[in-house]
């Protein structure tokens, strides 16, 4: 589903992804993991074409993402996104945020636009909030939401842009249920997180990045019981003990 | 001082009439030109925040170019200087075919300058909003256009409410140099009755208090039109 080969980016001089290799089947759920700093926000970000790249390739579904153009705005379309920071569009109800895209890109009418809304809001608890702004909600309750609008374009796969990171403890299960429940509907995922418990869960494969390398790339199994690297070892031991 | 207040020259004709006319050539001076300000500012507004060089060069040249030169010179250039610069035939039609010409050609100077406000604060509006938005619109699979639409011009018009506010009262103010090229607006009706009556300080008070009349009116409404765009949850945004 997602191809990406020998993906670098520069910044000026400053190389950020190096030679980045890797992929997600249809069906498969990839956790990317990493230190801060280490690229792989950049990385996903890559997929849809949000963030430029340099040298190598990526196709999603078999399409070149290229760098502008109709054709990645169209491919886009086709990839859910969820951000950190929810990016809900404050001047709208939550019914508008996930109708938006669904009536002005793929034209669905607006009744069947609201349809497809309820019918997702009630998925992610948040239907008896459908009237609301953004800036009454919760940050749990707007990712939420996030996740319902990228949900509603019929997605071919989602990318997750460390979507626990700026919650509140108590809501980050309340987000990361609504995505385990898609990783076990079978939706191909890309997920940026720091989150070994909902990568020890739901994961297929973990990505470890570290100074923009993909550093490993193994089955879950493999990557939680034996890390090979030392730096894996030693981001492991950090995160989990305490 | 020895002067003869004589309050009722404001309430007798022809004077009345005088002062009833200037207002509502004011008022249609300024609302016609900030039609033009408000769409042409808007999209130099935008200009300058695409990514395009040459359409963001363009809209800087113009906002340099427009508030870099006094507005009572914009004036006489374009009633004096402008028809003599173009075609003959086009140059006669203004100066002779235009009906009101001086009228037509305030509400282009006015407009054209009050563009250039309009537009840095539009450009000032956009360039505020979090770079996460347009990244949302273009993972939406959004256009460029549409995220403008939707997501950039409607949060960026909402925050300039209080600015576009002063502009729009400023417009009434300018719209006064207009005498200069010999609108009857206003101020020209209060010089008028002044120098028909010698009676320059009930003129001149009368002119001031409908100017205040005016740009009170203005303030309230554009307070309501702050109430009604102002988004629920973010009451305390930005600086508010």
């Amino acid at each position: 589903m997602i191809e990406m080969h020998e993906v670098d980016k520069w910044y000026g001089t400053h190389n950020v992804l190096k030679r980045c290799t890797t992929h997600v089947a249809k069906g498969e759920v990839v956790v990317v993991c990493g230190p801060s700093g280490s690229g792989k926000s950049t990385l996903i970000k890559t997929v849809n074409g949000l963030e430029p790249f340099q040298g190598g390739r990526i196709t999603v579904d078999g399409q070149a993402v290229t760098t502008s153009g109709r054709d990645l705005t169209r491919l886009r379309a086709r990839i859910g996104m969820v951000f950190q920071s929810f990016e809900l569009y404050p001047h709208m109800t939550v019914l508008d945020n996930v109708c938006l895209a669904q009536t002005v890109v793929l034209k669905r009418p607006r009744s069947e636009a609201e349809a497809k809304t309820e019918a997702l809001l009630r998925r992610v608890g948040m239907i008896d909030h459908a009237r609301k702004h953004p800036g009454q909600l919760s940050g749990g309750q707007q990712q939420r939401v996030a996740i319902a609008r990228a949900l509603a374009m019929d997605p071919i796969a989602m990318l997750f842009d460390e979507p626990t990171s700026a919650l509140d403890p108590e809501m980050i299960n309340e987000v990361l249920d609504v995505m385990t429940e898609l990783a076990l509907e079978g939706m191909t995922m890309m997920v940026v997180t720091h989150e070994m418990g909902f990568a020890r869960r739901v994961a297929h494969r973990v990505v470890f990045m570290d100074d923009g390398q993909i550093v490993e790339d193994r089955s879950k199994d493999a990557f939680f019981d034996h890390p090979e690297t030392d730096r894996a070892q030693l981001f492991l031991s950090k995160i989990l003990h305490h | 001082m020895n002067y003869n207040w004589n309050w009722g020259i404001l309430f007798r004709e022809p004077y009345l009439g005088f002062l009833i006319t200037g207002v509502i050539t004011t008022i249609q001076l300024a609302l016609i030109a900030w039609v033009v300000a408000f769409v042409l500012g808007s999209v130099l507004g935008v200009m300058r925040t695409l990514p395009s060089r040459i359409a963001s060069s363009i809209a800087a040249v113009y906002v340099e170019v427009f508030r870099g030169i006094p507005l009572l010179v914009w004036f006489f250039l374009w009633f004096f200087v402008v028809p003599e610069l173009l075609p003959r035939e086009w140059g006669r039609w203004l100066k002779r075919d235009l009906p009101d010409p001086e009228f037509w050609t305030a509400v282009v100077a006015l407009g054209l300058y009050t563009a250039c406000r309009v537009a840095e604060q539009v450009r000032a509006g956009i360039q505020a909003i979090p770079r996460g938005q347009t990244m949302a619109g273009q993972a939406g699979g959004l256009s460029q256009a549409q995220i403008y639409r939707y997501i950039l011009l409607p949060l960026a018009y909402r925050r300039i409410v209080p600015v576009l506010t002063s502009e729009f009262m400023t417009i009434f103010k300018n719209s006064s140099l207009a005498l200069t090229i010999g609108v009857l607006e206003l101020t020209a009706q209060a010089r008028q009755i002044e120098s028909f009556t010698f009676q320059g300080f009930e003129a001149f008070t009368a002119a001031t208090v409908l100017y205040l009349v005016i740009t009170l009116t203005v303030t309230v409404i554009m307070r309501q039109v702050e109430a009604r765009t102002r988004i629920p949850g973010l009451l305390g945004q930005k600086g508010g």
